[in-house]
């Protein structure tokens, strides 16, 4: 285009955009993935580092960090994309009457027609019915279940219903200190205030009742908290909540009329030794009448975490309990505005039906979801054992969830330089671990931490290999770092 | 429990959709529990859904696909080379080699934005696209929704406002309505096949300026549901208009893979810009939208579409990069391959070309053949379709039947639309979806159909349409 100055440009009318768009913080993230590309260009060319190639860790994604996807869910995409494939013997049976059953679901036989608003509805009632296997028999209703393009955009469509952005004082919703940044974006874009809550890390990131109570109390006046969103398993931090805290939440929720908003696309994740994952329907079911019928809560899961891992389909749902029928309309119209993907929806299907022990794919099936699992266990062995043998670096122990969380200890001379380089201190020290041992983590700036506290995150679901890469590169760069700055 | 009146204003405000969709699904259950009626199955012709009836996927599109899901089939031998040669350049551009991965940057994966930046810069005869000003999403209303957002206002303040056409595309009504902009119409010329008239244009942003803020102006070439396709002329001056009354272009060029009217031809918005000169070139703000939900390929399932930014501000433009925006991973690879088509010489181009073909010349001849049955009936007259999926016909009813819908509350497009569902088990639009909310009814139709299929559905509508008229109940 021309180089004219902005200001000659003919309509100014873009430069007036709404302040809560304007506001909406942009992600340290952008800085560092610029600069990511960069090197990556510069390595094509032959610039020579002390390292051949990033690993990026900065996402939840485990298939860029090198985890191989599940054959049978692939198999099953495949034969619905070009029905041609299941001709002959290249299938097995399994997955052939899967993909068969499937696109019988599919408007004219194929995945490349709108589906209906809420999903399709043998989908639906196939996650209806694994939400009710995983509660232990808690009666799920299909139609209180909508499949939607990712769990985010779901969260996003709800809080359109109760944030309020023109009333004075404008909506406030509880989040986590620390809390995955997308969500923290979304409220700011809706126009609502974030209150948080912080999380206390020396106990493994526990929630307290007390907290909840003071961040409340810190709202007073200044915005009308609707909502309280939790994360369970953590995102960044991984920690699995315990039934009692989850009760105490509950009751919380229950007192203050608050909206119960449960993220919890980590459910498959967990894999601390004293942990276990209950949903929050579960025991919100088992506390009994009369919170049971009151308690309004959203629970979110999606195909993107987990074992499959399949981000790039964009694929979740959300369950709502005790809502009023009347608001559910309302609902109802937002998610019209956009479909799940037919082929996240198949996806979907797979996450809430895998094979089972007799099918003729189970033994593969097994095979690589045990694979996975064992890495996973490993590398939360491996990055426990040698963070906390790092000095000045700590990491809580990890219950579940995708990532590492860990904790660490910059010197005044490090923070100095962040400053100068205009940058924050954690994001500081994740530049210079590019730059410098090729490997991108996530700044805890992004998440939110007690001032003065600066953490980095990392994916933990890759290959054990890659990990222990990580970690290698991490501890040299680190030990390098602490001396520079002393 | 939450109630009803705590629920955000705004959405409160998003229109009541018609919903014959739901009485198309309650018909289909009865029939499925075994109740008689007098057809098999509800045909739904009221949005372009190709697959629904029938037509075909595109089969290089779906080898590749298929191949880029569950990349062993590489090693199978009854594959085409060019498939898998396609399908090893898509895995490469993503990350990890997977389809499962996340986009590395949150408008796309940056090879296919450059591949479709080339495809849009030989479409355009030369000018030059930008993958930077590129931008995926989950199809192209979501896109329009992106930019409607960063327009409009917060509520509280003075209402945005975007200029639409009358009849518009019938998902945009709610789009606008969940953004809180007010849609202000500006009437097509019916008499003249749906053509645009300037001086409406004009009294439309008067009438805006009084009610709202408007910001924009909303385009729809090759027109849905009009069918109209749009001379040089015209273009040049609505781009003029939108220069000289600062607004930002939005213009969706979804069906530009399907002009058939004679002598007309697709030109696209950007094209007709940069031919102005700089004055307008380096001016005008604009937003073309084009999607994977094509009359050719067709993939409306795969939830895919992209824009094309033109002189946004960087400073503003920033903010469409939304980190929950992140865009799936499949229909990029087939906005690619839509790009970047099989070439004279590889092994599936023929079979691709014949399988495009034919899909253009069975949409031409649709649009032809119902067009004449249409216009044929009594209390019926539909323009002729020039491009895009859609033909829109206007109803002349009794007034028997205008009072009947009175009494149901309803208007007599809707009555009109229910009836033949009911008694043929074909859906059809009404036309107040599309914005005719006064006396001028109208019904949308979706040609694009297997013939066999659009054939019944035609002898069905034709036999219920003349016993409706001659039935004053």
């Amino acid at each position: 285009m021309g180089a004219s100055s902005t200001s000659e440009r003919l309509t100014t009318a873009l430069q007036e955009i709404s302040s809560n768009v304007r506001n909406m913080k942009q992600m340290e993230y952008f800085v560092l993935c610029r600069r990511t590309n960069q090197i990556k260009e510069e390595l094509r060319q032959g610039v020579r580092k002390s390292y051949r190639e990033v690993i990026d860790v900065s996402w939840g994604d485990p298939h860029r960090a090198g985890v191989k996807p599940l054959s049978f869910v692939r198999q099953v995409l495949a034969a619905c994309l070009y029905p041609q494939l299941m001709d002959g013997d290249k299938l097995m049976g399994d997955v052939k009457e899967r993909a068969q059953r499937l696109l019988r679901t599919c408007a004219g036989g194929s995945v490349g027609s709108y589906s209906d608003i809420a999903g399709i509805p043998q989908i639906v009632q196939s996650v209806s019915e694994y939400i009710v296997r995983r509660d232990g028999g808690v009666p799920c209703h299909p139609k209180n279940i909508y499949i939607t393009p990712g769990s985010q955009w779901a969260l996003t469509n709800i809080l359109k219903v109760l944030v309020n952005s023109e009333a004075s004082p404008r909506t406030g919703v509880l989040i986590p200190v620390p809390c995955h940044s997308t969500t923290i974006i979304s409220l700011t874009a809706l126009g609502a205030v974030a209150v948080p809550y912080y999380l206390r890390e020396e106990r493994s990131w526990a929630l307290e009742v007390e907290e909840l109570q003071r961040a409340l109390e810190s709202a007073k006046g200044v915005c009308n908290p609707v909502a309280l969103y939790i994360i369970n398993p953590g995102n960044p931090a991984g920690y699995v909540q315990s039934r009692k805290c989850m009760q105490e939440v509950i009751r919380f929720a229950a007192e203050k009329k608050l909206f119960l908003l449960a993220d919890e696309v980590y459910q498959d994740c967990v894999y601390g030794k004293e942990s276990e994952f209950v949903s929050y329907k579960r025991v919100l079911a088992e506390i009994g009448a009369p919170l049971s019928d009151t308690v309004e809560l959203a629970s979110f899961h999606t195909a993107s975490k987990g074992l499959m891992g399949e981000c790039g389909l964009r694929a979740g749902y959300v369950e709502l309990v005790n809502l009023d029928p009347a608001v559910m309309k309302y609902i109802h119209k937002l998610f019209s505005t956009n479909t799940c993907p037919v082929l996240g929806q198949i996806a979907l299907d797979v996450m809430v039906n895998p094979p089972q022990p007799g099918d003729p794919s189970y033994p593969l099936y097994l095979k690589e979801t045990q694979h996975i699992r064992a890495s996973l266990a490993e590398n939360v062995r491996r990055v426990e054992e040698v963070i906390n043998s790092i000095p000045s670096f700590s990491c809580q122990s990890l219950e579940g969830g995708a990532f590492a969380f860990p904790r660490v200890f910059l010197q005044p001379k490090a923070i100095e330089r962040a400053k100068e380089a205009g940058l924050q201190p954690d994001t500081f020290y994740c530049m210079r671990l590019l730059e410098e041992a090729g490997v991108l983590f996530s700044p805890g700036t992004e998440y939110g931490q007690k001032e003065g506290t600066y953490h980095i995150r990392f994916c933990i679901m890759t290959p054990t290999d890659t990990m222990e890469e990580i970690l290698k590169r991490l501890s040299t760069f680190h030990k390098q770092f602490m001396k520079e700055f002393s | 429990m939450r109630s009803v009146l705590e629920v955000n204003r705004r959405v409160r405000g998003i229109r009541d959709p018609v919903n014959l969709q739901s009485l198309a699904a309650q018909i289909s259950q009865q029939i499925a529990q075994g109740e008689q009626k007098a057809f098999t199955k509800v045909i739904d012709l009221s949005s372009c859904d190709p697959h629904r009836t029938g037509m075909q996927p595109i089969s290089f599109v779906r080898q590749v696909l298929s191949m880029c899901c569950y990349p062993e089939l590489l090693k199978e031998e009854s594959f085409p080379l060019d498939v898998k040669q396609k399908t090893q350049k898509l895995l490469e551009a993503c990350n990890g080699g997977s389809i499962g991965s996340y986009s590395s940057s949150t408008a796309g994966l940056p090879p296919i934005r450059r591949s479709v930046a080339e495809f849009l810069t030989r479409r355009d005869g030369g000018i030059n696209s930008n993958p930077e000003d590129i931008i995926f999403s989950s199809g192209s209303q979501k896109t329009l929704a992106m930019m409607i957002r960063l327009l409009s206002h917060e509520d509280g303040q003075t209402q945005t406002g975007v200029l639409a056409p009358l009849p518009c595309p019938h998902t945009l009504p709610m789009l606008l309505d969940e953004r809180g902009v007010k849609l202000v119409p500006y009437r097509l010329l019916e008499n003249r096949g749906w053509a645009l008239d300037l001086e409406e244009l004009h009294r439309a942003l008067m009438t805006a300026r009084r009610q709202c803020d408007p910001r924009a102006i909303y385009i729809s070439n090759p027109g849905n549901p009009t069918g109209h396709v749009q001379d040089r002329e015209t273009i040049e001056k609505i781009i003029h208009f939108a220069a000289s009354e600062r607004l930002v272009l939005l213009v969706e060029e979804v069906y530009q893979d399907s002009v058939f009217g004679q002598d007309k031809e697709f030109l696209s918005y950007k094209k007709v810009l940069f031919e102005m000169g700089v004055s307008y070139s380096e001016k005008v703000e604009m937003a073309s939208f084009h999607s994977i939900s094509t009359a050719i390929m067709g993939e409306c399932g795969l939830r895919g579409g992209y824009m094309e930014l033109i002189n946004l501000d960087p400073a503003v433009k920033k903010f469409l990069f939304h980190p929950s925006c992140s865009p799936s991973i499949l229909p990029q690879l087939a906005m690619e391959i839509m790009a970047n088509p099989p070439a004279p010489g590889d092994a599936s181009y023929e079979k691709f070309t014949q399988e495009v073909l034919l899909r253009a010349e069975t949409l031409s001849q649709n649009a032809g053949r119902a067009c004449k049955l249409l216009n044929a009936l009594p209390g019926m007259s539909c323009q002729p379709a020039m491009g895009g999926v859609f033909l829109y016909p206007r109803l002349h009813l009794p007034a028997e039947i205008i009072e009947e819908a009175k009494k149901l509350q309803l208007s007599a497009d809707v009555l009109y639309c229910q009836r033949l569902l009911e008694e043929e088990g074909i859906c059809l639009g009404p036309g107040c979806e599309n914005g005719h909310n006064d006396e001028n009814f109208h019904i949308r139709l979706c040609v694009l159909a297997p013939p066999a299929v659009l054939e019944d559905v035609l002898t069905r509508l034709c036999s219920f349409h003349r016993h409706l008229l001659n039935r004053p109940d």
